[in-house]
């Protein structure tokens, strides 16, 4: 996994594992990975790995079987759209927004290349 | 786990290194001890190990008085040197001989970490790189699992892989029983490992604190202009615009820059130690 440099490190970690419960590759009811393997993995620090699951059992998406590891929440997905929808309007939709308005491009316009970029990479 | 109280010593007369310095470090972190060439991280470490002895004050470990070098407390901490020397013998001799002296040492893990590091087990330590037995020895340190393990510029002489390996493997060897401290100059190898931060400079600490705290208090982001920001603590500025340290005033959860910080403390300390008062 590569880090940018703006955001901090625990949140970039809570996105990657929200992306992997988005992208169906780790599933609800499913053990994530410990800890420690996480950190491992991803060369961090595991106090920085049990703050990002602190942050996503405080959110609900993951939850906590003692001794036992973290397991994702049954409503995961839903939970997680909630969130980043809420995110992504606020945060990454007025530079979008902005582009299309310079642009001069009509949000009809784009739906034939949304269409294709899904094709593309998620079929 | 490390108390140091108004530890007080100097190479020369009348040239202190250290003035009435204090510094307590407890288990389960990774410190990063940073500082100038000269300020006195290597002489720092040394003191704990029990290598140099305080002209005054204190230096206590788990406990045990460093200077004292009593068997429990030798056994219990463990330092990688910046320079150092390896006698003669394979990598299988040298364990046969040392880690006797380490009651928790982990032969199954020694194995992993040289494995992680592509060592070759039968070759002399002798006709090893500078690397590679940088490499022996760090995974030695790891595998001896004392309280207390101290590196100086580990990632010194790793080559690019090597410092993925080393991370993985720090992260591997990290406990709530372990005090982890390394000195380097190359932060970025270490960053996202190092989970507080220690500043030496001009005879004392200057900072210490862990990096939640740094990120609660201040923000870290690169702005293309300046006039764009008010409250501008420190910036660095290049090409790609400037990378600037504010007080986090809203709830920002922005990414520590540990070169950014350094700098920022050593020249503009006064603002920025108010902030964390």
């Amino acid at each position: 996994m590569e880090f940018k440099e703006t955001q901090a490190i625990y949140v970039q970690i809570a996105d990657y594992i929200c992306e992997q419960i988005l992208l169906h590759k780790w599933q609800p009811d499913e053990r994530i990975p410990s800890v420690r393997e996480l950190a491992v993995s991803l060369e961090v620090n595991p106090n920085t790995v049990m703050r990002t699951c602190e942050l996503l059992q405080q959110q609900e998406i993951i939850f906590n079987k003692r001794g036992i590891g973290y397991f994702i929440s049954p409503d995961a997905v839903k939970k997680i759209r909630q969130f980043k929808k809420e995110a992504f309007i606020s945060t990454e939709l007025p530079s979008f927004f902005r582009s299309l308005y310079l642009l001069d491009l009509g949000l009809d316009e784009l739906k034939p290349h949304y269409e294709k970029f899904k094709k593309s990479n998620f079929n | 786990m490390i108390n140091i109280q108004s530890l007080t010593f100097s190479y020369r007369k009348n040239k202190p290194l250290f003035e009435n310095l204090q510094l307590s470090l407890e288990a389960g972190h990774i410190y990063g001890l940073l500082g100038k060439n000269g300020a006195g991280k290597s002489t720092l470490l040394k003191q704990i190990a029990g290598l140099l002895f305080p002209d005054q004050g204190t230096c206590e470990v788990m406990g045990y008085t460093a200077a004292k070098r009593q068997p429990a407390f030798l056994r219990e901490l463990f330092l990688v040197p910046e320079e150092f020397y390896l006698p003669k013998v394979s990598v299988k001799k040298y364990v046969n001989l040392y880690a006797p002296f380490y009651p928790n040492f982990d032969e199954a893990a020694f194995s992993r970490y040289l494995k992680e590091f592509e060592i070759p087990r039968e070759q002399k330590l002798t006709e090893m790189s500078y690397g590679q037995k940088k490499k022996v020895l760090i995974s030695f340190a790891l595998a001896t699992n004392t309280k207390v393990l101290i590196m100086d510029e580990p990632t010194n002489g790793l080559d690019i892989p090597s410092k993925s390996q080393f991370r993985k493997v720090i992260a591997a060897a990290v406990s709530e029983e372990k005090c982890i401290i390394i000195s380097t100059h190359q932060v970025r190898d270490l960053d996202n490992l190092i989970d507080s931060i220690v500043i030496i400079d001009g005879h004392k600490i200057i900072f210490r604190e862990d990096v939640q705290t740094v990120t609660d208090k201040l923000s870290f982001k690169t702005v293309s202009r300046m006039e764009e920001v008010t409250g501008v603590l420190f910036a660095d500025s290049s090409l790609r615009g400037h990378t600037i340290i504010t007080r986090n005033a809203g709830n920002e959860q922005s990414k520590i820059d540990m070169e950014l910080l350094f700098n920022a403390v050593l020249t503009n300390h006064k603002p920025i130690q108010e902030i964390f008062n």
